[in-house]
Protein backbone atom coordinates (compact mmCIF):
# COMPACT_ATOMS: atom_id res chain seq x y z
CA UNK A 1 0.00 0.00 0.00
CA UNK A 2 2.49 2.43 0.92
CA UNK A 3 4.21 1.99 -2.84
CA UNK A 4 1.47 2.84 -4.12
CA UNK A 5 1.68 5.78 -2.16
CA UNK A 6 5.30 6.52 -2.90
CA UNK A 7 4.70 6.52 -7.10
CA UNK A 8 1.85 8.27 -7.19
CA UNK A 9 4.04 11.10 -5.32
CA UNK A 10 7.11 10.56 -7.53
CA UNK A 11 5.08 11.24 -10.22
CA UNK A 12 3.37 13.98 -8.80
CA UNK A 13 6.76 15.30 -8.36
CA UNK A 14 8.02 14.38 -12.08
CA UNK A 15 4.94 16.07 -13.31
CA UNK A 16 5.13 19.49 -11.52
CA UNK A 17 8.93 19.74 -12.55
CA UNK A 18 8.86 18.01 -16.03
CA UNK A 19 5.27 18.41 -17.15
CA UNK A 20 4.90 21.82 -16.92
CA UNK A 21 6.80 23.31 -19.32
CA UNK A 22 4.74 21.61 -22.54
CA UNK A 23 1.58 20.66 -20.60
CA UNK A 24 -0.50 20.48 -24.03
CA UNK A 25 1.99 17.70 -25.22
CA UNK A 26 2.47 15.65 -21.65
CA UNK A 27 -0.99 16.03 -20.86
CA UNK A 28 -2.01 14.22 -24.38
CA UNK A 29 1.08 11.74 -23.99
CA UNK A 30 -0.44 10.85 -20.22
CA UNK A 31 -3.91 10.42 -21.07
CA UNK A 32 -2.95 7.56 -23.97
CA UNK A 33 -0.42 6.17 -21.53
CA UNK A 34 -3.22 5.73 -18.81
CA UNK A 35 -5.75 4.24 -20.86
CA UNK A 36 -3.01 1.61 -22.17
CA UNK A 37 -2.19 1.13 -18.86
CA UNK A 38 -6.07 0.59 -17.96
CA UNK A 39 -6.24 -2.15 -20.90
CA UNK A 40 -2.83 -3.88 -20.11
CA UNK A 41 -4.27 -4.46 -15.73
CA UNK A 42 -7.63 -5.51 -16.86
CA UNK A 43 -6.16 -8.18 -19.11
CA UNK A 44 -4.26 -9.14 -16.70
CA UNK A 45 -7.07 -9.53 -13.94
CA UNK A 46 -8.39 -11.34 -16.90
CA UNK A 47 -4.99 -13.81 -17.45
CA UNK A 48 -5.32 -14.22 -13.77
CA UNK A 49 -9.15 -15.36 -13.13
CA UNK A 50 -8.54 -17.18 -16.27
CA UNK A 51 -5.64 -19.22 -14.97
CA UNK A 52 -7.56 -19.97 -11.54
CA UNK A 53 -9.08 -23.31 -12.33
CA UNK A 54 -10.95 -23.38 -9.08
CA UNK A 55 -12.95 -19.51 -10.04
CA UNK A 56 -13.51 -20.62 -13.48
CA UNK A 57 -15.43 -23.61 -12.24
CA UNK A 58 -17.62 -21.85 -9.53
CA UNK A 59 -17.97 -19.08 -11.89
CA UNK A 60 -21.34 -20.65 -13.07
CA UNK A 61 -22.98 -21.19 -9.26
CA UNK A 62 -21.35 -18.80 -7.15
CA UNK A 63 -20.89 -15.96 -9.79
CA UNK A 64 -24.03 -15.08 -9.55
CA UNK A 65 -24.66 -14.32 -5.72
CA UNK A 66 -20.86 -12.71 -6.18
CA UNK A 67 -22.65 -10.48 -9.21
CA UNK A 68 -25.62 -9.56 -6.64
CA UNK A 69 -23.84 -8.73 -3.73
CA UNK A 70 -20.91 -6.91 -6.09
CA UNK A 71 -23.14 -4.64 -8.16
CA UNK A 72 -25.45 -3.88 -5.29
CA UNK A 73 -22.76 -2.60 -2.94
CA UNK A 74 -21.40 -0.63 -5.30
CA UNK A 75 -25.12 0.87 -6.27
CA UNK A 76 -25.75 1.54 -2.30
CA UNK A 77 -22.63 3.56 -2.11
CA UNK A 78 -23.75 5.29 -4.98
CA UNK A 79 -26.69 6.17 -4.12
CA UNK A 80 -25.34 7.33 -0.48
CA UNK A 81 -22.64 9.58 -2.38
CA UNK A 82 -25.88 10.88 -3.91
CA UNK A 83 -27.80 11.75 -1.23
CA UNK A 84 -24.13 12.91 0.46
CA UNK A 85 -23.49 14.89 -2.51
CA UNK A 86 -26.97 16.97 -2.87
CA UNK A 87 -27.55 17.51 0.59
CA UNK A 88 -24.37 18.36 2.07
CA UNK A 89 -21.65 18.92 -0.85
CA UNK A 90 -22.84 20.58 -3.67
CA UNK A 91 -23.24 24.40 -2.18
CA UNK A 92 -19.86 24.53 -1.26
CA UNK A 93 -18.28 23.30 -4.66
CA UNK A 94 -17.81 26.20 -6.50
CA UNK A 95 -17.80 25.38 -10.41
CA UNK B 1 -20.08 2.96 -24.87
CA UNK B 2 -16.85 2.16 -27.20
CA UNK B 3 -14.63 2.40 -24.44
CA UNK B 4 -16.46 -0.14 -22.37
CA UNK B 5 -16.75 -2.61 -24.86
CA UNK B 6 -12.83 -1.59 -25.31
CA UNK B 7 -12.51 -2.42 -21.94
CA UNK B 8 -14.47 -6.00 -21.85
CA UNK B 9 -12.52 -7.61 -24.38
CA UNK B 10 -9.44 -6.99 -22.83
CA UNK B 11 -10.96 -8.64 -20.22
CA UNK B 12 -11.82 -11.57 -22.16
CA UNK B 13 -8.94 -11.74 -24.03
CA UNK B 14 -7.06 -12.22 -20.68
CA UNK B 15 -9.42 -14.98 -19.58
CA UNK B 16 -9.01 -16.61 -22.82
CA UNK B 17 -5.35 -16.20 -22.25
CA UNK B 18 -5.60 -17.95 -19.30
CA UNK B 19 -7.68 -20.83 -20.16
CA UNK B 20 -5.37 -21.02 -23.39
CA UNK B 21 -2.00 -21.35 -21.09
CA UNK B 22 -3.75 -24.30 -19.44
CA UNK B 23 -4.26 -26.55 -22.11
CA UNK B 24 -1.57 -25.11 -24.47
CA UNK B 25 2.30 -25.89 -24.28
CA UNK B 26 3.80 -22.95 -26.34
CA UNK B 27 1.70 -20.75 -24.32
CA UNK B 28 2.03 -21.82 -21.06
CA UNK B 29 5.19 -20.18 -19.94
CA UNK B 30 3.85 -16.58 -21.78
CA UNK B 31 0.88 -16.86 -19.71
CA UNK B 32 2.94 -17.87 -16.21
CA UNK B 33 4.87 -15.08 -16.81
CA UNK B 34 1.62 -12.75 -17.64
CA UNK B 35 0.01 -13.99 -14.19
CA UNK B 36 2.91 -13.41 -12.21
CA UNK B 37 2.36 -10.74 -9.39
CA UNK B 38 5.48 -8.73 -10.47
CA UNK B 39 4.30 -8.45 -14.03
CA UNK B 40 0.67 -6.81 -12.39
CA UNK B 41 2.76 -4.96 -9.93
CA UNK B 42 4.98 -3.63 -12.35
CA UNK B 43 2.01 -2.84 -14.86
CA UNK B 44 0.42 -1.16 -11.53
CA UNK B 45 3.47 1.38 -10.78
CA UNK B 46 3.81 2.44 -13.94
CA UNK B 47 -0.02 2.94 -13.89
CA UNK B 48 0.01 5.04 -10.60
CA UNK B 49 3.24 7.28 -11.98
CA UNK B 50 0.96 8.18 -15.22
CA UNK B 51 -1.58 9.29 -12.36
CA UNK B 52 0.53 11.18 -10.43
CA UNK B 53 2.25 13.16 -13.50
CA UNK B 54 -1.11 14.04 -14.57
CA UNK B 55 -2.25 15.15 -11.10
CA UNK B 56 1.24 17.06 -10.70
CA UNK B 57 1.49 18.93 -13.55
CA UNK B 58 -1.98 20.29 -13.31
CA UNK B 59 -0.71 23.83 -12.42
CA UNK B 60 -4.11 24.18 -10.64
CA UNK B 61 -3.88 21.39 -8.30
CA UNK B 62 -3.87 23.06 -4.92
CA UNK B 63 -6.85 25.95 -5.60
CA UNK B 64 -8.68 23.33 -7.67
CA UNK B 65 -8.66 21.08 -3.83
CA UNK B 66 -9.66 24.20 -1.93
CA UNK B 67 -12.70 24.57 -3.93
CA UNK B 68 -14.27 21.42 -2.45
CA UNK B 69 -16.29 21.48 -0.19
CA UNK B 70 -14.26 20.18 3.28
CA UNK B 71 -16.95 17.55 3.84
CA UNK B 72 -15.93 15.58 1.39
CA UNK B 73 -14.08 14.46 3.99
CA UNK B 74 -16.60 12.03 4.96
CA UNK B 75 -17.01 10.53 1.98
CA UNK B 76 -15.49 6.88 3.09
CA UNK B 77 -17.87 6.46 6.11
CA UNK B 78 -20.53 7.20 3.62
CA UNK B 79 -19.34 4.51 0.79
CA UNK B 80 -19.14 1.93 3.72
CA UNK B 81 -22.80 2.85 5.36
CA UNK B 82 -23.94 2.60 1.64
CA UNK B 83 -22.47 -0.61 0.87
CA UNK B 84 -23.68 -2.28 3.71
CA UNK B 85 -26.88 -1.12 3.03
CA UNK B 86 -26.89 -2.41 -0.61
CA UNK B 87 -25.87 -5.85 1.01
CA UNK B 88 -28.53 -5.73 2.73
CA UNK B 89 -31.11 -5.51 -0.42
CA UNK B 90 -28.76 -8.62 -1.53
CA UNK B 91 -29.04 -10.24 1.46
CA UNK B 92 -33.13 -10.69 0.71
CA UNK B 93 -32.86 -12.91 -2.67
CA UNK B 94 -30.01 -15.03 -1.29
CA UNK B 95 -29.81 -18.00 1.36
CA UNK B 96 -27.00 -16.88 3.50
CA UNK B 97 -26.54 -15.64 6.89
CA UNK B 98 -26.57 -11.47 6.97
CA UNK B 99 -22.97 -11.10 8.69
CA UNK B 100 -21.22 -13.55 6.28
CA UNK B 101 -22.24 -11.45 3.19
CA UNK B 102 -21.30 -8.13 5.46
CA UNK B 103 -18.21 -9.34 5.71
CA UNK B 104 -18.46 -10.10 1.77
CA UNK B 105 -18.86 -6.46 1.22
CA UNK B 106 -16.60 -5.11 3.55
CA UNK B 107 -14.04 -5.84 0.92
CA UNK B 108 -15.10 -2.68 -1.10
CA UNK B 109 -13.21 -3.96 -3.90
CA UNK B 110 -10.31 -4.78 -2.66
CA UNK B 111 -10.64 -8.87 -3.51
CA UNK B 112 -6.80 -9.81 -2.87
CA UNK B 113 -7.04 -9.12 0.89
CA UNK B 114 -10.72 -9.45 1.37
CA UNK B 115 -10.83 -13.20 -0.06
CA UNK B 116 -8.20 -14.30 1.32
CA UNK B 117 -9.30 -12.86 5.20
CA UNK B 118 -12.73 -14.61 4.59
CA UNK B 119 -11.31 -17.96 2.92
CA UNK B 120 -9.10 -18.40 6.89
CA UNK B 121 -12.33 -17.36 9.10
CA UNK B 122 -14.73 -18.57 7.16
CA UNK B 123 -14.16 -21.24 4.16
CA UNK B 124 -13.32 -21.33 0.93
CA UNK B 125 -16.27 -21.38 -0.58
CA UNK B 126 -17.69 -17.76 0.80
CA UNK B 127 -13.78 -16.61 0.02
CA UNK B 128 -14.30 -17.68 -3.24
CA UNK B 129 -17.55 -15.51 -3.15
CA UNK B 130 -15.82 -12.50 -1.61
CA UNK B 131 -13.19 -12.83 -4.24
CA UNK B 132 -15.82 -12.93 -7.22
CA UNK B 133 -17.96 -10.26 -5.08
CA UNK B 134 -15.46 -7.94 -5.28
CA UNK B 135 -13.67 -8.29 -8.45
CA UNK B 136 -17.14 -7.70 -9.83
CA UNK B 137 -17.37 -4.37 -7.97
CA UNK B 138 -14.56 -3.55 -9.47
CA UNK B 139 -14.98 -4.33 -12.64
CA UNK B 140 -18.38 -2.51 -12.24
CA UNK B 141 -16.96 0.71 -11.39
CA UNK B 142 -14.58 0.42 -14.33
CA UNK B 143 -16.98 -0.05 -16.80
CA UNK B 144 -20.31 1.95 -15.56
CA UNK B 145 -18.09 5.23 -14.09
CA UNK B 146 -19.60 7.73 -17.24
CA UNK B 147 -23.13 6.39 -16.22
CA UNK B 148 -22.99 6.60 -12.48
CA UNK B 149 -21.21 9.91 -12.81
CA UNK B 150 -24.14 10.63 -14.75
CA UNK B 151 -27.05 9.36 -12.61
CA UNK B 152 -25.68 10.04 -9.38
CA UNK B 153 -23.33 12.82 -9.78
CA UNK B 154 -19.34 13.31 -9.34
CA UNK B 155 -18.87 11.55 -5.54
CA UNK B 156 -20.46 8.34 -6.67
CA UNK B 157 -18.23 6.68 -8.93
CA UNK B 158 -15.69 7.21 -6.03
CA UNK B 159 -18.05 5.55 -3.51
CA UNK B 160 -18.81 2.92 -6.18
CA UNK B 161 -14.56 2.05 -6.34
CA UNK B 162 -14.58 1.36 -2.83
CA UNK B 163 -10.83 1.28 -1.89
CA UNK B 164 -9.22 0.99 -5.61
CA UNK B 165 -9.87 4.69 -5.62
CA UNK B 166 -6.32 5.65 -5.06
CA UNK B 167 -4.96 2.84 -7.50
CA UNK B 168 -6.61 0.72 -10.42
CA UNK B 169 -10.22 2.70 -10.92
CA UNK B 170 -8.17 6.12 -10.52
CA UNK B 171 -7.38 6.54 -14.01
CA UNK B 172 -11.09 6.21 -15.22
CA UNK B 173 -12.45 8.49 -12.28
CA UNK B 174 -10.07 11.32 -13.19
CA UNK B 175 -10.84 11.03 -16.74
CA UNK B 176 -14.66 10.72 -15.94
CA UNK B 177 -15.57 13.25 -12.96
CA UNK B 178 -12.28 15.53 -13.22
CA UNK B 179 -9.00 15.91 -12.48
CA UNK B 180 -10.07 18.35 -9.54
CA UNK B 181 -11.54 15.01 -7.80
CA UNK B 182 -8.39 13.03 -7.58
CA UNK B 183 -7.31 13.87 -4.58
CA UNK B 184 -10.34 13.27 -2.71
CA UNK B 185 -10.35 9.70 -4.86
CA UNK B 186 -6.64 9.12 -3.42
CA UNK B 187 -7.91 10.16 0.20
CA UNK B 188 -10.85 7.89 0.03
CA UNK B 189 -9.12 5.15 -1.26
CA UNK B 190 -6.52 4.99 1.35
CA UNK B 191 -9.17 5.18 3.86
CA UNK B 192 -11.30 2.99 2.88
CA UNK B 193 -8.35 0.63 2.00
CA UNK B 194 -7.45 0.69 5.83
CA UNK B 195 -10.76 -0.16 6.99
CA UNK B 196 -11.09 -3.56 5.17
CA UNK B 197 -9.11 -6.00 7.32
CA UNK B 198 -10.69 -4.27 10.57
CA UNK B 199 -14.57 -4.49 9.34
CA UNK B 200 -13.75 -7.99 7.22
CA UNK B 201 -12.77 -9.19 10.80
CA UNK B 202 -15.09 -7.77 12.10
CA UNK B 203 -18.01 -9.40 10.83
CA UNK B 204 -16.81 -12.65 10.64
CA UNK B 205 -16.20 -12.50 14.07
CA UNK B 206 -20.44 -12.01 14.73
Amino acid sequence: MFSVIFFIFIGIALGRFVCRSKQKTCDALLSRALTGFIWLLLFLLGVEVGCNERLLASLPTLGVEALLVGVLSALGSCVAAFFFWHRFCKSGDSE
Amino acid sequence: MKGSVIVVSFFVAGILCGIMGGSNELFADFVALLSSPKVSFCALCGLLLCVGMNIGSNPNMISDFRSLNIRVLFLPLITILGSWAGVVVAFFFMHRSLSDMLAVGSGFAYYSLSSIFITSYKGVELGTIALLANVFREIFTLLATPLIFRLFGPLAPISAGGATTMDTTLPIIMQTVGRKYSVVAIYHGFVVDFSVPFLVTLWCML
